[in-house]
């Protein structure tokens, strides 16, 4: 029997090292520790010598990470990059996830393979829900500049909600650009005149 | 129709040539459309380039080097078809180790790397944990030579970290690391946030280190010619234009639009300019040649410098340094650069490789092509680099 795979997660916020975590333990890992991707990562790593850790392609940390890749590292065991030395497909879902994963030399690839699975499927997972909170985001302020542009032109013409709404419609159309722009170039100049 | 090309970058003011290609027409001329893709990191860079995701990168000067000697977490080969620039770094040191060194009499000239070095060390003790961006970097690189050949015992517990750019302030005020070696702004940025002193220009250690080049896969320049031409002509002609002198607060202006640097025009013109501020009295340093694109043949992928990285690389590694010399020097393509640049109006030398170190003063060298004066690229031990020790 071996003995469990030691998994770092680096991540830095707890509702997406949560989720991860959970995806994780679905498969039977079960000695999961999460770091957040602040100052010190490399040292705490290899203090813990994992032998396998996962961690966000877009975090600037993963430059800490290679590090550990070096014979010299603070690691005694130098580690690689799994997807380089595995198959294709697996390469491609973990970029597309936006995982990266750093093996410990002389791991087998199917004690990890079902971990990697997992933890693509939750990065996926994660990423996609992140993009929608962004998007919820950006329509929430985007509605908020276009409201008090419509606000401005009201005051400054003397027209109603809809017309006001028509109008920056008409402009965004002829200039063909979107009518979030021409609302904030109003808003932006409005302050300027101020 | 013409062509995309898929160009990686971090946003560092030497992504330069890469905005100005676009931005000032340099990519229409050549019938190219950029797509600029920004990476988070070195290593998600090297990933990107290595599978594909973008056609050419820029990239740190040691990593296609230590990629073609098995160095580090993937195995993808890279070329160096040109270099992006010379120079660019800073080194800085914590609040704390600048008081010590300065209460001892230290008087920080930003010019002398030998009395800087030694001050440092005196001043840090038993323990010195450096920040740099990335293993494989000039920075690295810089920060190893300089201690080396100090002549001093160095500290017993001397460690060299990695700290990502823009954390290097944050590792600095949580007593992480005790100084740093880092491209511009973010050695500024360590001042302005008030936790950093900068010490030396990554020119008081090497005046004309090979720093970012553009990198491609291996195979790639020689599956796509045409393509290569026209994109080493694209970035070759934005790197002239950003070598005018008269044209930097228009750079400054084009870097800091929105969506390229996230940096204000004014901290980008320091790098630029060579003023820099060097600590929170506002104490002000002029040094020449902080950031070079063009001047002295500053593009030219220098064998020798390919060279030089790879014997350092080797010796930390525990490999042949001859065997890592050539390795390294083959993915440096000056064929690439006289067969596309020299029609274009670059000025070649001679050779392919120099005795690295021994230009005291600007002056000129044999020329296949123009004229070609290089600027001075002293170590700060004077010593020399001679690449036919290792490459024959």
């Amino acid at each position: 029997m071996d003995t469990p795979l030691s998994i770092v997660i680096v991540e830095k916020d707890q509702d997406r090292a949560r989720m991860i975590v959970e995806g994780l333990r679905a498969v039977g890992a079960q000695d999961i520790a999460v770091f957040s991707d602040d100052a010190g990562l490399a040292r705490r790593i290899a203090e813990r010598s994992p032998d396998l850790v996962l961690i966000d392609i877009a975090s600037p940390s993963r430059d800490v990470i290679e590090e550990l890749t070096l014979a010299s590292s603070p690691m005694e065991r130098p580690v690689a990059m799994f997807v380089d030395r595995s198959d294709g497909a697996l390469t491609q879902a973990a970029i597309e996830a936006g995982v990266s994963a750093y093996v410990v030399d002389g791991m087998r690839p199917e004690r990890i393979k079902p971990i990697l699975d997992a933890a693509i499927a939750r990065f996926r997972m994660v990423q996609k829900m992140r993009a929608e909170l962004i998007a919820t985001r950006r329509a929430l302020e985007e509605r908020k500049v276009i409201d008090r542009a419509k606000g401005l032109l009201m005051a400054a013409r003397g027209i109603d909600e809809d017309a006001a709404y028509a109008l920056l419609r008409k402009t965004a159309m002829a200039q063909g650009r979107k009518i979030v722009e021409v609302a904030q170039a109003l808003v932006t100049a409005a302050e300027l005149l101020k | 129709m013409s062509a995309v090309l898929r160009l990686g970058y971090l946003p560092l003011v030497d992504a330069a040539p890469f905005f100005v290609a676009e931005a000032l027409g340099f990519a229409d001329q050549e019938g190219l459309s950029l797509a600029l893709h920004p990476a988070p990191s070195w290593s998600a860079l090297r990933d990107m380039l290595a599978m594909g995701l973008v056609d050419a990168a820029q990239m740190l000067a040691p990593v296609p080097v230590a990629q073609a000697m098995g160095l580090g977490g993937t195995r993808a080969r890279f070329d160096a078809l040109q270099l992006l620039n010379a120079n660019g770094d800073v080194i800085g040191v914590s609040r704390a180790l600048a008081a010590k060194m300065r209460d001892a009499g230290y008087g920080f000239d930003f010019t002398d790397a030998a009395g800087a070095g030694r001050a440092l060390i005196a001043a840090a003790g038993s323990r010195l944990r450096i920040g740099v961006p990335f293993p494989f970097s000039m920075h690295m690189e810089l920060v190893h030579y300089w201690l080396e050949h100090l002549g001093v015992a160095l500290p017993e517990d001397l460690e060299i970290r990695t700290v990502p750019p823009p954390m290097m302030a944050e590792a600095l005020a949580e007593n992480e690391i005790d100084a740093f070696c880092v491209g511009e702004p973010w050695g500024s940025a360590t001042v302005e946030a008030g936790v950093g002193d900068l010490l030396l220009p990554g020119t008081a250690i090497w005046a004309f280190a090979p720093e970012k080049v553009l990198a491609v896969r291996s195979g790639w320049a020689d599956e796509n010619p045409e393509l290569t031409g026209k994109l080493m002509r694209m970035i070759w002609r934005a790197g002239r234009w950003l070598g005018e002198p008269g044209n930097r607060n228009l750079v400054s202006d084009i870097l800091a639009a929105p969506g390229r640097l996230p940096i204000s025009a004014e901290v980008i013109d320091r790098a630029l300019s060579g003023r820099l501020i060097l600590n929170a009295a506002g104490e002000v340093r002029t040094t020449d040649h902080l950031i070079t694109f063009h001047r002295g043949a500053a593009s030219f992928p220098w064998k020798s410098q390919a060279a030089w990285i790879a014997t350092r690389l080797a010796a930390r590694h525990g490999q042949d340094p001859a065997e890592a010399a050539r390795a390294a020097a083959a993915s440096f393509r000056t064929d690439l650069y006289r067969l596309h640049l020299g029609a274009a109006g670059a000025d070649l030398p001679e050779r392919d490789s120099k005795i690295e170190g021994a230009q005291a003063a600007e002056g000129p060298v044999s020329a296949a092509r123009g004229k070609v004066i290089l600027l001075a690229d002293p170590f700060f031990d004077r010593r020399i680099f001679d690449p036919t020790e290792v490459l024959r």
